[in-house]
């Protein structure tokens, strides 16, 4: 075969998974389509809106830019193996309590942002949790409710560090 | 901290000892989409399935000469390419009108184009294929020659003689007009001692919705049944579509609707290509997904706005509103969009216009044309911005031309709360507002007074900011009137069904369907509190027209009010029903027992007589044990509809706080404050969740979403780099306030609150930047989006 199609070996939520992929194959379809793991969406696959995000690496970064060859060897977590370990638990809960979510498309993306700003420690102002998902477009909630719960979340995580 | 705990408020007539009517409970599907386990139309995949991606006209206007599908049939993957015309055998072309917008006219329109291409971005073929991208990489190998025409693209000259017809058989570009004069406005125009002229403009925009729009249609000719999986807001109207343009019997078509990633009105119309994937499944008698990608949702998920509203008030020097004049002329793409029509926002801003106010002298008129840019229809407070931005505008400019407060006008003018029923200066009718306690709440939350006295203190520093104020009427619960008088099979009514299962949880099938805005919480609280069970034990379905009741899905606001009503009424029907097993289960009269909490308990004393668990074991199982003649009826539907009125209106007021850096024109949102009126809240914390998502709506369409196009009818900006919406670091946060005047034509008195948002923050957005800038001795700036060029330009340090 040509260069077209390339082996690769990927640590998917733990598990780890070898296909035969196309090289143009974006990691987001290669997640929805050939992983069957759709809790990674497409909004616009341009990078811009962010209902896409993943981790490679520990690293927050949109499946739409990049490609799943480039992925070989990595390790990528989506949604479902974050849901799955209990990582972002307190997070999902504060979101539901504080219905910070409505048809949920953007929640996934905006999850997994979220966690990459509190992993940092702290708790961030207002602002700051605005600045920080400004890459993540949500056309339900206007933001206020999202950034309510992860300013609770914050103090929370906090809290129990005290 | 800011999340609310679930206390519940005082108690009021709809309490029942286990009510959750009025109590902020979490929606029971949140879980779910939390956890990545959604299941959007875009994450449906079938046995067999195949995947379509449409070949999309390059020209706004262009007949097609010819198109070659060799070289693309031969690609790797493809399964089929198909053109309007072969399309054409399967699928019938639709008219988008209604015989109650009188003169409206449209063409045919089919689902893939037949010899002409009306607007940029229209599907010419159609290309089956194993994948998507094999089915886009045998697009680029469809070769389309087209032969370009005039493209007709500015609205005001669309009716000029010199401007080409785009439908030569409609005799001329006029889609729908509309005149209505009320009172008398000329001797209100006399008798005024200013007349503030002006022109507004409402920027074309879109919905830009999360997940595009999707669907995946299986025709199965062994069943001969077609299901089609649809992110649709109207699950019976499309049933009923495919059906009559695909030649079947509705009862051979099941529209499914699960999670759907965001709609505002934008899947509540018929897509030529959505249709066009239906046919071709039909055609190819095998699954077929359509998945629009981000380009095809700019240039084809319908525009909204896209008004030119030349508007005139009259005013005393004591503040009283003596006439109000508007001419609005709407451009809506070369098709009125099926089967609500393109006429219908016009005809809302002609109904809406000056409403909140006593004074009845009111000319209108409305003009909606056709040209080739892609069409328009219902979005998200259909009409409603720009009546309001248009009231609200002349109010302000009204206020400052005779030096009065602008919150001083409106009180000085708005319906007095004592004066219902009443109509509005287009007729409409009004059951019981109440502008005058929402101003004053709006007032007092805001401290009106106390931020007028920072705006000055900050305006001695060269800080600009301002306040803008924008009082709206909303449409909701419609009844007929809205379109089914006109001949669109658009159910008002809705049902809901309630079944007792055999270990005493409950079932509920409802209608209207969920798109994320809690209508599936509400039907659980109502049914819940009306049927006496905790509400964990009530599983809710929608969504599927072959087990849901009939009905209209959700839209105009509907959802909760008619949604919730039927389902409050089946809940109560339910408890009699369970009630008469139990009194003779219990040797009791009926009438002397309740459910509460799950159990049925003697309603005097709460005295627990029977766990709902043991009446439906001995029901279901043992009816042996019964005496006879008792039948257990353990399932109930009701249904309902608004009939004392037309509308449920809605009223409110909305406040916008901002700065303006006059150096650069960015406009800085500070702060936003609502205060809605939509009767009985059945969950205050998704009304206000409703309010702000909609508040941000609307501030997107008053400051970033614009869809550019050039004079040849191309649009400059459909990608998200390129065309701006909200996103979380410019918004506000924005302070919600309730009061509440319930509908006594339904038991809840609930009203819609799903649009209020996006009525009201377009026009309190614009006063506010006005507001700012007025002692600048800047023109007031009427143009949306307002644009930081625009602002500069407005302040003369841009030339105009």
């Amino acid at each position: 075969m040509s260069e077209r199609f390339h082996d690769i070996a990927v640590t998917v939520n733990g598990e780890e998974v070898r296909e035969r992929i196309d090289a143009r194959l974006s990691l987001v379809d290669f997640l929805r389509a050939t992983l069957a793991l759709t809790g990674t969406h497409i909004g616009c696959e341009h990078g811009l809106c962010g209902a896409c995000t993943v981790r490679l690496d520990g690293e927050v970064v949109r499946g739409c830019l990049t490609l799943a060859v480039q992925c070989d060897g990595a390790r990528v977590d989506t949604i479902e193996g974050v849901s799955d370990s209990g990582e972002i638990a307190d997070l999902q809960t504060a979101f539901q309590k504080r219905n910070a979510l409505q048809c949920g498309f953007c929640t996934p993306g905006m999850l997994l942002t979220a966690q990459e700003l509190l992993s940092r420690g702290g708790v961030p102002s207002r602002e700051a949790i605005r600045d920080h998902i400004s890459g993540n477009y949500c056309r339900c909630t206007g933001y206020q409710a999202i950034v309510d719960a992860i300013e609770a979340v914050a103090q929370q995580r906090a809290g129990a560090r005290r | 901290m800011k999340i609310v705990d679930d206390n519940p408020p005082a108690l009021t007539a709809l309490d029942r000892p286990n009510s959750y009517i009025g109590r902020a409970v979490p929606r029971p599907n949140l879980a779910r989409l939390t956890q990545g386990r959604a299941q959007y139309v875009s994450d449906v995949t079938l046995p067999r399935m195949a995947h379509v991606a449409f070949v999309r006209s390059s020209h706004a206007h262009a007949r097609i000469k010819s198109i070659d599908t060799t070289t693309a049939k031969a690609m790797p993957g493809v399964i089929a390419v198909v053109t309007g015309a072969e399309l054409s055998k399967v699928i019938t072309p639709w008219v988008g009108v209604l015989t109650h917008l009188k003169g409206i006219k449209s063409a045919p329109q089919h689902a893939i184009a037949v010899d002409r291409a009306c607007w940029q971005g229209e599907a010419v073929c159609a290309v089956v294929a194993r994948s998507r991208a094999e089915a886009e990489d045998a697009c680029e190998k469809v070769a389309v020659e087209y032969a370009p025409l005039p493209a007709v693209t500015d609205a005001e000259t669309a009716l000029d003689a010199a401007t080409p017809v785009i439908h030569p058989d409609l005799g001329d570009n006029l889609t729908f007009e509309r005149a209505h004069s009320a009172g008398d406005p000329d001797k209100g125009f006399a008798e005024a001692d200013a007349v503030v002229e002006t022109t507004f403009v409402f920027g074309r925009h879109t919905g830009v919705t999360n997940e595009a729009r999707a669907i995946v249609a299986d025709w199965n000719p062994g069943d001969q049944r077609l299901t089609v999986y649809q992110g649709t807001q109207a699950p019976h109207m499309m049933m009923n579509l495919f059906a009559k343009h695909l030649g079947l019997e509705e009862h051979q078509v099941r529209v499914v609707t699960k999670d759907v990633g965001g709609s505002f009105g934008i899947k509540v119309h018929t897509y030529a290509d959505e249709m066009a994937a239906v046919a071709l499944s039909k055609l190819l008698k095998r699954p077929v997904k359509f998945v629009a990608d981000r380009f095809e949702s700019f240039i084809t998920d319908i525009h909204a706005r896209d008004h030119r509203v030349k508007a005139k008030i009259g005013v005393k020097n004591d503040g009283t509103i003596t006439a109000w004049e508007i001419d609005d002329l709407t451009g809506i793409g070369p098709y009125s969009v099926y089967p609500r029509t393109s006429g219908i926002e016009a005809n809302q801003v002609v109904n809406l216009t000056g409403g909140p106010y006593t004074c009845p002298n009111y000319h209108a008129r409305a003009r909606v044309v056709f040209q080739n840019k892609n069409v328009m229809c219902q979005y998200r407070a259909v009409g409603h911005p720009i009546a309001t931005a248009v009231t609200e505008g002349l109010v302000d400019l009204a206020a400052a031309k005779i030096g009065m407060d602008p919150l001083e006008i409106r009180r000085r003018n708005l319906i007095p709360d004592d004066a219902y029923p009443t109509s509005g200066p287009s007729g409409i009718k009004f059951e019981k507002l109440s502008h005058h306690e929402s101003l004053a709440h709006l007032d007092a939350m805001m401290n009106y007074a106390g931020l007028r006295a920072e705006q000055a203190r900050l305006r001695e520093r060269g800080i600009h900011r301002g306040i803008g104020f924008a009082g709206f009427i909303e449409v909701t619960n419609p009844s007929a009137a809205f379109y089914g008088v006109g001949g669109a099979r658009i159910s008002s009514q809705d049902g809901a069904t309630v079944r007792l299962d055999s270990t005493g949880a409950v079932f509920v099938h409802s209608g209207v369907t969920e798109q994320g805005q809690g209508a599936e919480a509400v039907l659980a609280q109502c049914v819940a509190s009306a049927f006496g069970v905790p509400i964990e034990r009530v599983r809710v379905i929608t969504g599927d027209t072959d087990i849901t009741p009939y009905g209209g899905g959700t839209w105009a606001s509907r959802a909760g009010g008619i949604g919730g009503e039927a389902a409050w009424q089946a809940g109560k029907a339910l408890r009699l029903n369970v009630l008469a097993v139990a009194g003779s289960i219990l040797q009791a009269k009926p009438e002397t027992l309740d459910i509460r909490k799950g159990v049925v308990v003697d309603a005097g004393t709460g005295t627990e007589r029977l766990g709902l668990d043991e009446l439906a074991r001995i029901a279901y199982f043992r009816p042996d044990t019964l005496p006879a003649g008792i039948q257990a009826e353990l399932v109930a539907t009701r249904h309902y509809v608004p009939r004392a009125w037309p509308f449920a209106f809605t009223n409110g007021i909305q406040a916008s706080w901002l700065e303006v850096d006059i150096k650069t024109g960015a406009v800085t949102l500070l702060k936003h404050w609502c205060v809605e009126d939509c009767g009985t809240v059945i969950n205050p914390q998704l009304v206000d969740e409703q309010i702000r998502g909609g508040v941000v709506q609307g501030i997107g369409a008053a400051l970033f979403e614009h869809c550019l196009y050039d004079a040849r009818g191309q649009l400059l900006n459909g990608n998200m780099a390129d065309y701006l919406v909200p996103m979380a670091y410019e918004m506000p946060d924005i302070e919600v306030g309730q009061v509440v005047t319930p509908t006594a034509d339904s038991e809840l008195g609930a009203k819609g609150a799903g649009e209020a948002g996006t009525a009201g923050a377009p026009g309190a957005v614009m006063n506010a930047i006005n507001d700012a800038l007025r002692p600048l001795g800047a023109t007031p700036l009427t143009d949306m989006p307002f644009t930081p060029d625009k602002i500069l330009r407005a302040l003369g340090r841009l030339p105009s």
